[in-house]
């Protein structure tokens, strides 16, 4: 073992050494998580309404006002017709259109129901559910306040029935969505630095030639693989205290739960990922290969990790893939410390699963790299 | 030209040749296309929900069936005091939970009041479950992620509405207006609509971005560059003549991944073909550029990966619209979008493909997007040193 502390410095003054990586390697997922936090926002406010109202009458336009007074619309645009107010959708001006029809205000007085036609932009499926739903949200209410003043002067049996609501909202009482997002990002910038670091590490010395002079040294391949994690691990663990520290001066998030149970999860979690680089590196032929196949990977654990999208919902062959997604645990992990102060009784087999993955892609890390060709 | 076209031909067989490195590239894109038309989903259902009833008279039985029978949840075992919704937060077997008040049954009889508080009020963390109100139900939402419990909270208010209106019997004559949805280009509300289109741009931007810069920096590195540089080709050319292939390849990834859209994941074509590959192939041109532009300002293969890869995938992934709006994003990121060549990619997909817009009204999106192509191609092209250091 005596060699390995040699390989490790060799392996650190390398990556010091190298003036334009070093910066670029500390600065991108620091700037990253600071700005893209701020992108990562499901909330719809001010969705773009346009109204053609065939009516014009008094009752229609105590609609608009209940739809322009209840905070979720921005009323934008008032047409003559359907078609017009088409186009203005295809623009992408437009997100619903409130069509009234004639008669509403007749009909309504002769107590007879009326329909309003909601002509919703449904290219984004997400978008047009909640613009739907803000939308009967809107007519509820008016329907209600036209009930009450109803049912004020006639019989008390004409009232709709009623149910009073309290809602609240546990871990997160203000909804903010960065306290959602941020840990999320920073535990996928953390593993895209360090899987990056390892996937690329021995495929360049493979390329430039200097891995030959590491194979005629009297070490062990374990010595070897060990020697080339223990930086990066370094690196990536020191990039997770950052952007913990930033995401709590700047984003006010402080982790609910153990910050040691964190940083001891991060830890086996960056050693998997080390691995599963190494892997690549040792089985692929040029860094462009090896490059390839790392983004390949990160993609598709970015997207299932259930960072951005739900993944209760996914269907069941994708979820029996995503078993193997170490990125989903992280993430989950991450979510379940920092915001829902979990404690390692509900992460324990969190932690089982991924001392699993650490143990065999560095296994196998080791025994695919060959000292001779 | 003669000397140009041999380039061409001789870059042609350098990449034709690597076969591992092709069937990566084609290979991989295809599968991503595969799993994230099939896997990614947006919707929220069968999401767990644990109901604690405190009335157990007639009513709130018929309301918890209801919840039973809802498509959007999962009825989990019965619960009996509010340390169990705690528990069900934190093993992540329930997302909703609700309280039905003792006297639930009773408060539904009609009685006036001042004003329907429909709102409901807004409070906030666990220690205050208890505080229920005469005849309030409770609907708490683990809101770890805000969105869906949001959204979950609104179904389960949706769900209590339904069962409202069962309820009522009386056929007193009500003047109720009736909403009439129509999801226009997209009646099924599908997920794929929305993410097909986002891949794309995606999986393209970065795939030609990584081959173009991956390609120059290694040129660079094994200092082979400056062999190219002095023949008799002009700097221009010998870019253009590294391009070149890879835009044949980029762009024919792009049509299977069209194709892939269209037959496997039912995306329509509504608009003009021919305008949907003059915009993959200005598209591929401009991540080709950005690739030239990269490569550009890096001195190795490692700078040049790490750039086209970090700088590249999560911007690209947030700031584009593929999944967050951009509109409800603040203003500087706003701005900053506009130089996210695909977010433009994706405007102009959805447009063509979906909307069936004709170009006249997609101008905006067009000409950015050609700007871009052009600013990226002029700085790659300078920023490429054509002397011998």
């Amino acid at each position: 073992m005596s060699a390995l502390p040699h390989i490790i410095r060799k392996e650190f003054q390398q990556i010091f050494r190298n003036k334009v990586m070093l910066p670029l390697m500390f600065v991108m997922p620091v700037v990253q998580l600071v700005v893209l936090s701020f992108a990562a926002d499901f909330e719809f406010k001010n969705l773009n309404l346009s109204v053609v109202d065939q009516d014009k009458s008094t009752a229609s336009r105590e609609l608009i006002s209940q739809f322009s007074s209840s905070g979720y619309f921005k009323t934008e645009y008032f047409f003559n017709s359907t078609q017009q107010a088409l186009v203005e959708v295809e623009k992408g001006n437009t997100d619903l259109i409130l069509v009234i029809p004639k008669d509403f205000e007749k009909d309504r007085k002769t107590a007879q129901p009326t329909d309003v036609q909601l002509l919703i932009n449904a290219v984004n499926n997400q978008k047009a559910g909640i613009a739907s739903n803000y939308a009967q949200q809107v007519i509820n209410l008016f329907n209600q306040r036209n009930m009450q003043l109803a049912a004020n002067s006639a019989n008390l049996s004409a009232m709709p029935l009623q149910v009073s609501f309290s809602e609240g909202y546990w871990y997160n009482p203000t909804l903010n969505y960065k306290t959602f997002m941020v840990p999320g990002i920073l535990a996928v910038l953390v593993t895209m630095l360090t899987a990056f670091l390892s996937s690329i590490n021995i495929i360049r010395e493979k390329e430039l030639g200097t891995i030959e002079q590491l194979n005629v040294t009297p070490i062990s391949k374990f010595e070897f693989i060990v020697g080339k994690q223990v930086p990066f691990f370094f690196i990536g663990m020191f990039i997770l205290a950052i952007g913990l520290t930033l995401a709590r001066i700047i984003f006010g998030i402080h982790i609910m739960g153990s910050p040691l149970l964190l940083f001891a999860y991060c830890a086996i979690y960056v050693v998997a990922i080390l691995g599963l680089g190494m892997l690549v590196s040792t089985l692929t032929e040029t860094q462009q290969q090896s490059m390839f196949v790392t983004w390949f990977f990160m993609v598709i654990f970015i997207l299932l990790s259930g960072l951005f999208t739900p993944i209760d919902s996914i269907p069941n062959w994708a979820k029996a893939i995503n078993l193997l997604n170490p990125m989903k645990y992280f993430v989950e992990v991450m979510r379940m410390v920092m915001l829902k102060g979990s404690g390692l009784s509900a992460i324990a087999s969190h932690f089982g699963i991924m001392t699993v993955f650490a143990l065999v892609f560095n296994a196998l890390a080791v025994l695919s790299y060959r000292k001779t060709s | 030209m003669k000397t140009f076209l041999a380039f061409v031909k001789k870059e042609f067989f350098h990449i034709l040749r690597d076969r591992r490195t092709l069937l990566i590239l084609f290979g991989m894109p295809i599968a991503q296309i595969l799993i994230f038309g099939f896997a990614l989903n947006n919707e929220i259902n069968n999401a767990g929900i644990v109901i604690l009833n405190r009335a157990g008279d007639y009513e709130s039985k018929q309301l918890i069936s209801k919840f039973e029978n809802s498509a959007y949840f999962n009825l989990q075992a019965p619960i009996f005091n509010e340390a169990q919704i705690e528990q069900a937060f934190q093993d992540n077997s329930a997302k909703v939970a609700i309280i039905i008040p003792p006297d639930f049954g009773e408060s539904l009889q009609p009685h006036p009041q001042p004003f329907p508080s429909v709102e409901g009020s807004i409070s906030s963390s666990p220690p205050t479950v208890g505080e229920v109100r005469r005849g309030q139900l409770r609907i708490i939402g683990d809101a770890t992620d805000p969105n869906q419990a949001q959204t979950l909270v609104n179904y389960a208010k949706a769900t209590v509405a339904d069962f409202l209106k069962q309820k009522q019997n009386s056929s007193a004559e009500l003047p109720i207006t009736k909403a009439q949805p129509r999801m226009l280009f997209n009646p099924e509300l599908k997920a794929v609509y929305q993410f097909v289109p986002g891949v794309m741009g995606l999986i393209l931007l970065l795939v030609s971005a990584m081959m173009t810069s991956l390609t120059i920096a290694k040129e660079k590195e094994l200092g082979t560059m400056e062999l190219l540089l002095i023949s008799p080709l002009k700097p221009f050319h010998i870019i253009l003549g590294k391009v070149a292939p890879y835009w044949v390849l980029s762009f024919l990834n792009a049509v299977i991944i069209i194709l892939l859209g269209v037959f496997v994941f039912g995306m329509p074509i509504k608009g003009s073909i021919p305008l949907l590959l003059l915009v993959t192939l200005i598209f591929s041109f401009a991540s080709l550029a950005l690739g030239i532009f990269i490569s550009s300002k890096s001195n190795s293969q490692l700078v040049a990966m790490f750039l086209s890869m970090f700088a590249l995938l999560l911007p690209t992934l947030l700031l584009s619209g593929f999944i967050f709006p951009i509109e409800n994003m603040p203003l500087p990121l706003q701005v900053i979008s506009n130089i996210v060549p695909a977010r433009w990619f994706i405007e102009l997909i959805k447009g063509i493909m979906i909307m069936g817009s004709p170009l006249s009204l997609m101008l905006k999106p067009f000409i950015v997007l050609c700007i871009i192509t052009l600013f990226f191609t002029i700085a790659g092209i300078k920023g490429i040193k054509t002397r011998l250091s």
